[in-house]
């Protein structure tokens, strides 16, 4: 396998972008990012997207295509491929990318990752959302996506005394982190009060436990490792990249407060990377609810089983904390377009490690980690970054 | 859910009108819904999956009150859901009905019974199935 660079990153700004088509978002994104490397439209080798359901979102399948149409692509008639698996279909499009190129088929790619969820209305935008879970035998019942992250949290709560206040202190944070990242949905402090006396939306999460709806696009240009000077000053190296799955019901899984999909990518991602949870310096995790950001820190191993609340409370994970968590903001503050999500967490870990973070740069990284979570669990990838 | 297709509802009504699960013969595990193989002996439990009525009896694992429900579920919000660990071990996920919301706790016993799902719209049809009574 051949060791694989992130050559360049683009974002879009994260929010109710009522102004921009899906189609705008993704080609702005790209160019930013091919803008960032140094390479041009004829050095592409192939398109993978991200997108988890732009056929209920904007009533477009055929993505692939459509993508490498919007962005100029056309005429080279290079393989464009969208990939899906739920809210972790960007890291999944990062992954399938880096594959290509560490299997020596392409040596120059182009990943994007992208979600237009406000074009449908709000009740839609969650149905759609609820497709990550079993539409049998979860949603069926009146199981709300919300309402299985509350479920691991009143387990979470009743095996390791998690406290519904521990839980808010994580929607505090990345909004702190969030109010210092110019691309960011919500770029505002919030009390401790006012995400604990937020209206309920599945006890024990509250309206300020769930990150929003949100339209918003990310790339990466991926390079063979070998030719990434030719085209960036600060290439960064994506030094482990792991996968799992798991049942997709929550009911299936072997224990409700562990993410063992996430245990499985971790394991062969620091592997691959030849490194320990202890030598990460900052870490993107998918927040999709403030438990899942619990759950993520203990499952990646950056605390035991059952202290993630602690951690929290203990401002581990805060900016100049041990393990700065969601410097971004995370899905909470910065927003949640769900096929975009993927990659723009990495696009927030390159950024990190060249230094260019701004007002949210954590001093003296050298690793950064992105995990990204399908569903209730049952899709997750995590993928290691260092600066070259 | 996505709408129409009523054949979508009517073939699972086994499952949902009487918990009809699965055993695998070669080591006994029980599956509910019914698995094509047992996940465990995969290829030695090809053929040997056999047919099985659970109980309806079992205990909540965890449980969540839903304040905000999806379209067909919104009449009957707030509405606890809960993980159940069935007695012969597979878990499922089902409404609680006929309790106070406070007397819904991890560890309360609880049994099956028969009830109207979700309706689509007005006119739609109904679907019916599983929701579970606390016994203790």
């Amino acid at each position: 396998m051949r060791d694989v660079a992130i050559i360049g990153v683009g974002i879009t700004k994260f929010g109710e972008l009522w102004d921009k088509s899906f189609r705008q978002l993704i080609s702005e994104a790209g160019s930013k990012a091919i803008l960032d490397s140094g390479v041009s439209g004829k050095d592409i080798d192939a398109l993978y997207i991200g997108s988890m359901s732009a056929g209920r979102f904007v009533g477009q399948e055929h993505v692939g295509a459509l993508v490498a149409d919007a962005s100029g692509f056309s005429h080279l008639h290079i393989p464009a491929t969208r990939i899906e698996g739920a809210c972790a279909s960007g890291a999944l499009a990062v992954r399938q990318g880096y594959l290509s190129i560490a299997s020596g088929a392409n040596d120059i790619v182009v990943v994007g990752g992208i979600e237009k969820m406000n074009d449908v209305g709000g009740t839609s935008a969650t149905e759609t959302l609820a497709t990550a879970a079993d539409q049998e035998w979860e949603s069926f019942f009146g199981a709300t996506f919300p309402g299985l992250y509350a479920m691991i949290a009143k387990r979470h709560m009743h095996e390791y005394g998690t406290t519904k206040e521990q839980l808010a202190q994580v929607a505090v944070k990345n909004h702190y982190n969030g109010s210092k990242n110019p691309n960011a949905q919500y770029r505002r402090e919030i009390k401790l009060e006012t995400v604990m006396n937020a209206s309920p939306v599945a006890e024990p999460l509250g309206l300020f436990d769930c990150s929003p709806v949100s339209d918003g696009a990310a790339s990466l240009i991926l390079c063979a490792a070998d030719k990434a000077k030719k085209y960036a000053d600060k290439p960064i190296k994506i030094i482990g990249s792991g996968q799992g799955s798991d049942t997709l019901a929550l009911h299936g899984r072997r224990d409700i407060c562990t993410l063992d999909s996430t245990i499985h990518a971790a394991k062969m991602a620091y592997k691959n990377a030849k490194i320990k949870p202890g030598d990460v310096s900052l870490a993107e995790v998918h927040d999709c609810f403030t438990i899942a950001e619990i759950c993520a820190i203990e499952d990646l191993g950056f605390v035991k089983k059952g202290e993630g609340g602690k951690a929290v409370e203990e401002k581990i994970t805060t900016l100049d904390g041990r393990i700065p968590v969601n410097t971004s903001g995370g899905l909470k503050s910065k927003g949640h377009p769900v096929g975009a999500t993927g990659v723009a967490q990495i696009v927030e870990i390159v950024e990190q490690l060249r230094g260019e973070a701004g007002d949210r740069q954590v001093k003296d990284v050298k690793i950064g980690l992105a995990h990204n979570v399908g569903g209730s669990g049952a899709t997750c990838v995590v993928n290691i970054m260092e600066a070259m | 859910m996505v709408d129409g297709a009523v054949p979508r509802f009517w073939r699972e009504i086994p499952q949902r009108y009487n918990l009809i699960g699965n055993r695998c013969e070669s080591c006994k595990t029980v599956y509910f819904p019914p698995m094509e193989a047992c996940p465990k002996c995969r290829r030695k439990s090809l053929g040997k999956m056999k047919e099985l009525k659970l109980s309806g009896k079992g205990e909540i694992v965890t449980y969540t009150i839903i304040h905000v429900g999806p379209e067909n579920f919104e009449n009957q919000t707030p509405y606890p859901i809960a993980i159940i660990k069935l007695k012969e071990g597979p878990h499922i996920t089902a409404q609680i009905v006929d309790c106070d919301l406070k007397d819904v706790k991890i560890g309360k016993k609880v049994e099956s019974t028969f009830r109207k799902i979700q309706q689509d719209g007005d006119i739609g049809a109904i679907y019916y199935g599983y929701k579970f009574k606390l016994t203790d």
